[in-house]
């Protein structure tokens, strides 16, 4: 039995970070809906702890931990349904670790700016955050596939609603589309991971939902899956996967859903939960069907190199700055992508690298368009103009952030970028010159942005009053900008702390790929 | 004294987080003030929270940029003034202080290392001195490593120079500024990036400084951010040189997978040729790939076209950035792998041509025109071309002479310009100039001393370093690129004196009015002014050839960074033959240039496209050259219209009519099943009844007609 280690609020860590955003989402049920100086204190504390429970598992998690024993350092694991061997499995590794601290960051980041900013129903909007962040938190660090799929299932609610409540003209449309695609990708996982179950079960005769028990048992070819077989249950997870994402072409959902959502949506869906797609493909679909991985490697990537530049282009002709904004996320994230199946260690590591850094300047640049949003209720680049005369500090930052997402080198997203052309070159030099067109449009579209927007002369004369970020504001976006620049100068933490999950990953995926 | 290399880039950086914090914070409060201002006067025109509609105010307010070329006066544009005497001075002493703060700990380092490196035959070893681990994942590894050897010391030495001379000019240049700060946060922030490209020691590090002086480009071009003209030429540096960073990533990569490594060692191995089962093929497509970014640094055919618009900086800008030390940084990638290019004949045979062929061609646009930094904008382009011509028939260490010496004299030239245009009361137009030599003469001496130098007339800077370009290219058998080149150095003759002639002599062509208030710069202007001409009057003699009883000193010390070519032996006596010849094409330049301008500015009082010279000897030649060729057109109807046309079509074509037709119809498909399904299932007994009913009767039917 593993141990359970102690935390400061009775339960175990894990746990606690899971569930304590809950618990500020209930106790907010008990507070008037006037009260908003109380619900921000609720939504700050419970966020803010959550945070830093996030940081105490960072330094209690031990990252020299290699291969079955990776999980071992904060695991928590009870049975929960014994009857069908689903268990209450919590665990993190490195790469989990990483994503859960930019979950827990981002949280408090939009809760912050929430607080400078004029919000209708704002308890209800604080708690469908906090709700939503348990969702996400308890997608990456259930490794019962069951309780994934629960928490999977969980994000999609409050989402719903953030977009559906507080979204724009369109947040019908918008929502329903965001939930039918998410659904339909998540309904077809489940069935494969009852059927996986089974297969499991009839392999080795044992009842269980866990990973770490699945993924041995696949890989020592105890499944004995037909590769037909294989490929369906490969492709029912890659698609719930890759439909978050979202590779190209199921990237449809993506801009109505940012562009409707309100800021804080935009900075979560685009911070967060696309990356839960990539981190689905590096938890699930590579260590558990390697041989269809392999196989079906050439085509997801030839998707993402059409993913890397279609969004780009597409970006480069959008009006609207949520939309150019998403679009570039449709084009980062299949860089990811093509990252994770070049299947070495260097892509790899990048990819991570840049899950987190695009969480980091993506969500920056949505959380600053929302300041501007905020102010003028418009997102049409033609309604601004000029503006850095009247918002230095909102310039100042978008130009970091900006910066930040081209892949400025001594900023975060020139890591990863680097790391996963140079691995990718590794595979195939032609896959890496034709991602690399990336660098050159993202130039162009978000540089463009940036002069429609901030530069030239100030021709709208209502943007003349337009005021520059308030404190919480600047309390949600300065931490994300501090480590944009962090981890552009000094990534090698960060490369430590998910060494080992990704030579693991890399290793298990790449047994059945070595001839 | 023991000053760690990281000290000199780490000054610089101090400096722009000092100017910048201090600079941004003075901004937001102005910003501040200025919107509660606005909205204090229009309180209908409130965008506040409570409304919901905020653009339906959008009413144009008339404040249009006017489109001139004109660098300068847009302190005025968004409504500020000169900053206060107390933050200028701030502003001026850190910018300043922190520039040449730097240039003390460089030399701190470069003098010894000179004295022992000069002292020893063989030249000694490079110091290289880690500072951490960058990043490492999976084979792929980069450290932050600072290395001084020959080539980063002779880099260091004129950037830290030139770099502190210039900050020191621009306190007096940009004093009317309300961007001050600003300007000088920025300034520092290139100094920063500039050394580290410099004194990088491996690819991916020089990298973050190669892509840094490209953004704090971006930034000054775009200093006057309110003019349309600025922010789109530094957007258009960006992109471009993002074009060459493409190639020079991919050529990152393929020079890690020939050597195992991208920091310098690589160089070693390439010197003894130990390349990891790379063909031919593969090191010429590495050389050809680190060049595409060298042409987009370096601005050389067909990436030169940002490099004319980035004038829309302020002067200092140029003179820094555009002129002497980041537009240079290609020849010295170039320079630096050396040893490999040396592996690909070819490659480095394609450098030389393109080399030449730019400095031919953007020698010829220069004649044209009438910007007064336009001209010094193609002069530089075409000098760059001449680098790389000599980089290509393997004169290495002769181009980086011509990088040296240019520093100087283009320097000299751009912040004499400055002057010229504050002066004129920035007017950059040369057809409003003339005469202006009595009334600015410190400008004057200094400029006609660097505009002798770049025409290579003996025995200034100029002369040394392009004749040893022309020798080389001969030497080596290139009798076209000789010509080529030969040629060139009587264009660049020709519009250097046009220029001249233009502004300092003949009358006076603008009003009354603009003659009265023509006056000299400040001091901090002309002191730089003068070190700079010094520098053009004697920086050759540091690289005298043998046949001028010289002993080479440049080309000898940076030999151990370069690699070895074997020279061509050529005889004194066609040395000097081919010296004659050059500065006799030279005067021809200059000769013609007096004569064509001294009567076209005599006759005309109204400046115009058709009063120019050029324009009536030229015929129909005239209107296109000065047009640069088209070149700009070409590139926007045959690459970024269709890019754009595409990317429309692709987004309301591809996404919102084909995949969300798809989605769309699926979700209608799926409405309308519920539609039909609905009409059956109304709950309602008696439909069902009758549905019963007619189920019965049409089997029945069946039954019976079978």
């Amino acid at each position: 039995m593993p141990t359970t280690p102690f935390s400061p609020l009775g339960a175990d860590l894990l746990s606690t970070l899971v569930f304590l955003p809950a618990v500020g989402a209930l106790v907010l049920l008990f507070v008037p809906d006037g009260a908003r100086k109380t619900i921000q204190g609720i939504g700050l504390l419970f966020s803010g702890a959550t945070f830093a429970v996030s940081v105490l598992a960072l330094l209690r998690f031990n990252p020299d931990l290699v291969g079955s024993e990776a999980f071992r350092s904060l695991m928590v694991d009870r049975p929960w349904i014994p009857r069908f061997g689903i268990r209450y499995l919590l665990a993190v590794d490195g790469l989990s670790l990483s994503l859960v601290l930019l979950t827990t960051l981002l949280t408090l980041s939009v809760l912050l700016v929430a607080c400078g900013q004029k919000i209708d129903r704002f308890k209800g909007y604080v708690a469908a955050f906090l709700v939503l962040e348990t969702g996400m938190l308890g997608s990456l660090v259930a490794l019962d596939m069951i309780l994934f799929y629960v928490f999977w299932e969980v994000m999609l609610i409050p989402m719903y609603f953030i977009i559906g409540i507080w979204g724009g003209k369109r947040r019908i449309y918008a929502t329903m589309k965001f939930v039918l695609f998410t659904l339909a990708g998540s309904l077809l996982m489940f069935v494969a991971i009852l059927f996986a179950a089974n297969v499991n079960a009839q392999a080795t005769g044992i009842q269980t939902f866990s990973l770490l028990d699945w993924v041995p048992a696949a890989l020592g070819g105890a499944w004995g899956l037909t590769p037909r077989s294989e490929a369906l249950l490969f492709w029912a997870f890659a698609l719930a996967f890759l439909v978050k994402v979202p590779l190209w072409p199921l990237h449809t959902w993506l801009p109505d859903a940012h562009v409707e959502a309100p800021t804080g949506g935009s900075v979560i869906l685009a911070g967060v939960l696309l990356k839960l797609g990539t981190y689905g493909l590096l938890r699930f679909a590579l260590p558990l069907f390697p041989n269809a991985t392999a196989r079906y490697t050439p085509f997801i990537a030839v998707l993402a190199l059409i993913g890397i530049v279609y969004g780009a282009w597409v970006a480069a002709a959008q009006k609207d700055m949520k939309k150019l904004v998403a679009y570039s996320s449709v084009s980062h994230l299949a860089l990811v992508v093509l990252g994770i199946f070049a299947v070495n260690a260097t892509a790899v590591s990048g990819a991570v690298v840049q899950m987190v850094g695009h969480g980091l300047t993506t969500g920056l640049l949505f959380m600053l368009v929302g300041v501007l949003y905020d102010r003028r209720h418009t997102r049409e680049m033609a309604d601004y103009g000029g503006v850095a005369s009247q918002v230095p500090v909102t310039t100042t930052l978008f130009l970091i952030a900006t910066l930040g997402s081209i892949g400025l080198p001594g900023l975060n997203g020139f890591v990863g970028e680097f790391l996963i052309l140079g691995g990718v070159f590794k595979v195939s030099v032609l896959w890496c010159a034709v991602a690399a067109t990336g660098m050159v449009l993202s130039a162009i579209y978000l540089l463009t942005l940036v002069q429609k927007v901030f530069w030239g002369p100030s021709t709208v004369a209502a943007n003349r009053g337009l005021t520059d970020m308030n404190g919480w504001e600047l309390a949600g976006a300065l931490p994300l900008i501090a480590f944009v620049v962090i981890l552009g100068v000094y990534p090698a933490p960060l490369l430590n702390l998910v060494k080992n999950s990704v030579e693991s990953i890399v290793q298990v995926a790449r047994v059945r790929m070595l001839p | 004294m023991n000053v760690p290399l990281w000290t000199i880039p780490a000054l610089p950086l101090a400096g722009f987080l000092l100017n910048g914090a201090v600079a941004l914070r003075a901004g937001a409060r102005r910003a501040a003030r200025a919107s509660e201002a606005w909205r204090a006067a229009h309180p209908d025109a409130a965008h506040d929270d409570d409304h919901g509609g905020g653009d339906a105010h959008a009413a144009h307010d008339g404040h249009a940029s006017h489109g001139s070329a004109d660098d300068h006066g847009s302190g005025h544009g968004h409504g500020g003034a000169a900053l206060p005497r107390g933050q200028r001075l701030f502003h001026g002493v850190v910018g300043v202080a922190s520039c040449g703060l730097a240039a003390v700990a460089a030399f701190a380092n470069l003098v010894p290392y000179v004295k022992a490196s000069l002292a020893s035959p063989e030249g000694i070893a490079p110091v290289v001195q880690h500072a951490y681990l960058w990043m490492a994942a999976g084979g792929l590894s980069v450290d932050i490593a600072f290395r001084l050897d020959p080539l980063s010391a002779m880099m260091l030495a004129f950037v830290t120079l030139v770099g502190t001379l210039i900050h020191l000019y621009s306190v007096g240049y940009m004093q009317e500024e309300e961007g001050y700060g600003r300007f000088f946060a920025y300034l520092n922030l290139f100094m920063f990036a500039m050394l580290t490209l410099v004194l990088a020691n491996s690819l991916p590090m020089l990298f973050i400084g190669w892509e840094g002086v490209g953004l704090c480009s971006y930034l000054l071009i775009g200093y006057y951010y309110d003019k349309d003209f600025a922010v789109a030429a530094g957007k258009k540096a960006f992109v471009t040189n993002r074009v060459g960073d493409f190639g020079m990533i991919l050529g990152i990569f393929g020079i890690i997978s020939l050597f195992g490594t991208a920091d310098f060692s690589f160089l070693d191995k390439a010197r003894h040729a130990m390349v990891n089962g790379g063909s031919p093929v593969t090191v010429y497509a590495v050389c050809l790939l680190l060049f595409l970014g060298a042409c987009g640094k370096s601005a050389q055919f067909p990436l030169y076209v940002w490099l004319p618009d980035a004038m829309a900086g302020p002067t200092p800008v140029s003179a820094l950035i555009h002129a002497a030390t980041m537009v240079t940084a290609g020849v010295y990638l170039v320079a630096r792998c050396s040893a490999v290019y040396v592996l690909a004949p070819d490659a480095m045979t394609l450098v030389a041509w393109i080399g030449a062929g730019t400095a031919v061609l953007a020698a010829t646009i220069g004649l044209a025109q009438n910007d007064i930094k336009k001209v010094l904008a193609y002069s530089t382009v075409s000098q760059l071309g001449y680098m790389f011509l000599a980089c290509g028939v393997g004169a290495f260490g002769v181009g980086m002479f011509h990088v040296f010496t240019h520093a100087f004299f283009k320097a000299c030239l751009f912040l004499g310009s400055g002057s010229v245009i504050m002066a004129m009361h920035h007017e950059q137009d040369m057809r409003a100039m003339g005469g202006l030599a009595p009334k600015i003469r410190q400008t004057f001496l200094t400029m006609m001393i660097a505009t002798l130098a770049i025409s290579g007339i003996p025995p200034l800077a100029g002369f040394f370093s392009k004749d040893q370009i022309l020798g080389a290219a001969f030497a080596t058998g290139h009798t076209v690129l000789y010509v080529v080149g030969l040629g060139t150095a009587g264009l660049t003759a020709f519009y250097m004196f046009r220029l001249a002639r233009m502004t300092f002599y003949g009358p006076f062509q603008g009003t009354k009015e603009a003659e009265g208030h023509v006056h000299e710069s400040p001091a901090t202007m002309t002191v730089p002014l003068w070190v700079l001409a010094t520098g053009a009057l004697f920086a050759g003699f540091l690289g005298v050839p043998a046949a001028l009883g010289g002993r080479n000193t440049f080309v000898r010390f940076l030999e151990p960074s370069l690699a070895r070519v074997p020279e061509h032996e050529v005889p004194h006596s066609t040395e000097y033959l081919l010296m004659g010849l050059s500065v006799a094409v030279a005067l021809v330049g200059i000769g013609l240039a007096w004569r064509w301008y001294g009567q076209a500015t005599a006759t005309s009082a109204v400046p115009s496209a058709a009063a120019d010279a050029f324009y009536r000897k030229t015929g129909a030649l005239g209107p296109i050259v000065a047009n640069k060729w088209n070149v700009d057109e070409g590139i926007e109807a045959l690459v970024l219209s269709p890019f754009r046309k595409l990317g429309t079509f692709l987004w309301r074509g591809f996404d919102a009519l084909f995949i969300d037709g798809i989605v769309n119809a699926s979700a209608f498909l799926v409405e309308l099943t519920g539609d039909l399904v609905r009409f059956f299932t109304t709950g309602n007994v008696r439909n069902y009844a009758l549905a019963f009913s007619l189920g019965v009767l049409a089997f029945a039917l069946f039954v019976l007609v079978r």
